[in-house]
């Protein structure tokens, strides 16, 4: 017999992993049994500093985490990874291969990973990962690290889900700097220029420095019109280790300017509307889906043979949901 | 709403042959399941670690080495001892006829050797999810 999920709440209140393991599965197969638990859990996260590291593929995004993770492991902190790889939009199957890169991660109890596929989900996010954000949360996680999918220009949706956005470009892609500037760039809160032992490296930290004197985000000011928040540029190399404590110091400066001033509430308010905004239109998608799924097909044919228009279909169809 | 199968393919010890286990995550992927990927060389702790972190159905070890009968009763071990032993273990590779018996007497559920066509890994691996049942 499954065990109930509000069991497993119990023992994820006392840290127990096996429980979190549970009830995130239990998340992403939108079990209807467990959603009044997540609700429960919800309510007692809240604690952890969300921290979202996105960047194209192969920025170096993996490597990074693990190196991260290490070094603020030093300090004591918990940490939980929630690393997001692509479903295939064909088989809906996926393979999930962020692991491989966090191997030195495994052994230690006070880190915690997790691999997910975004299953439809287009914004660069799983689903179901701001609630493993909360369960892990609730599990008494210090610092909780959302690795995106490796992202294009315009999956920005991480910037409404984190405290704390890192936004990783590696050296050599100095003309992408330029095509993509007004895409995911913009949603910084620190710019990681990755493998920073490479020579070409002190370009692209000078070409985003160079963006971001041009004014496109230059800080956040308070009401008096005093900057709270100026976004810097890093730069790390996953591979000597340079830069990674000046990342968490950077970070951490980052979550203090936000607790003490009225931005992180306006901050926190804007996660919250988005959640609750992403979870209504999950909802409606599904139930769509479900009293739509055996009409489509016929009217699929019609419109296929341009007798029907999608417009007038449409409007047939979402006048059917039932609610 | 029901969600794919989750399996971890594991490559345990010193092993570097990794060209089959690549084929079968593409196959299972091709078959809708969600599948992680451990890399080469892990110890049994790294992977018992890993498939209760990700909670899946079903783990996957990878074994051409020889190693099997040392490595797979250290996976079945800590599977009981870290009271994840709802986790399907399924080994993949090269293994001797005479050693599968002791390896399905300690809990390995199913053994895919050598010649086992894609589809045959796929159905199983379904099979035993079902007869498993929700949990």
């Amino acid at each position: 017999m499954p065990t109930p999920s509000a069991e497993l709440f119990s023992r994820l209140k006392t840290g127990d992993l096996r429980a979190a393991s549970r009830l995130m599965s239990r998340a992403e197969s939108h079990d209807p049994a467990t959603i009044a638990t997540l609700g429960e859990i919800y309510k007692s996260a809240g604690r952890a500093h969300i921290v979202g590291l996105t960047g194209v593929p192969g920025s170096g995004k993996s490597t990074l985490v693990s190196r991260l993770v290490s070094e603020i492991r030093k300090s004591g902190r918990k940490v939980g990874v929630i690393a997001i790889d692509p479903s295939s939009p064909f088989s809906g199957g996926s393979i999930l291969g962020d692991r491989i890169r966090m191997t030195n991660l495994v052994l230690d109890e006070g880190v915690y990973i997790r691999s997910m596929a975004t299953r439809g989900s287009t914004g660069g996010l799983a689903k179901s990962a701001l609630t493993a954000v909360d369960i892990l949360d609730t599990a008494g996680f210090d610092v909780i690290i959302i690795e995106t999918v490796g992202v294009g220009q315009d999956e920005v949706e991480i910037a409404r889900a984190s405290h704390t956005t890192m936004v990783v470009s590696a050296p050599g892609l100095g003309d992408d700097v330029q095509a993509i500037k007004a895409g995911i760039l913009e949603i910084a809160d620190i710019h990681v220029v990755s493998k920073c032992d490479r020579p070409d490296s002190n370009r692209t930290i000078t070409d985003l420095k160079t963006m971001l004197a041009m004014g496109i985000n230059i800080s956040i000011k308070d009401q008096s019109n005093k900057p709270v928040w100026q976004v810097p540029v890093v730069g790390t190399s996953s591979e000597t280790g340079e830069g990674i404590d000046k990342l968490i110091t950077t970070m951490d400066k980052h979550r203090e300017a936000h607790l003490t001033s009225e931005l992180g509430e306006e901050r926190l308010k804007r996660i919250a509307e988005y959640r609750t905004f992403k979870t209504a239109e999950d909802l409606l998608r599904n139930r769509f889906f479900d009293s739509t799924s055996e009409r489509i097909s016929a009217l699929v044919e019609k419109i296929s043979k341009r007798e029907l228009d999608p417009f007038t279909a449409s409007d047939e169809l979402l006048g059917n949901i039932a609610f | 709403m029901s969600s794919p199968i989750r399996v971890l393919l594991a490559k345990v010890g010193l092993d570097g042959h990794d060209r089959g286990v690549k084929v079968v995550a593409r196959t299972l992927r091709d078959a809708g399941m969600d599948v992680i990927y451990t890399g080469l060389h892990r110890t049994p702790l790294e992977v018992v670690n890993a498939a209760i972190q990700e909670d899946v159905d079903v783990l996957g070890i990878s074994l051409l080495s020889g190693a099997h009968m040392t490595i797979c009763p250290k996976i079945m071990d800590l599977l009981k001892e870290k009271d994840a032993e709802d986790t399907i273990v399924v080994v993949g590779g090269v293994v001797p006829d005479e050693d599968v018996a002791f390896l399905k007497e300690i809990g390995v559920k199913e053994l895919l050797l050598q010649d086992t066509p894609p589809a045959k890994i796929v159905e199983t691996l379904t099979r035993l999810v079902e007869e498993r049942g929700p949990r």
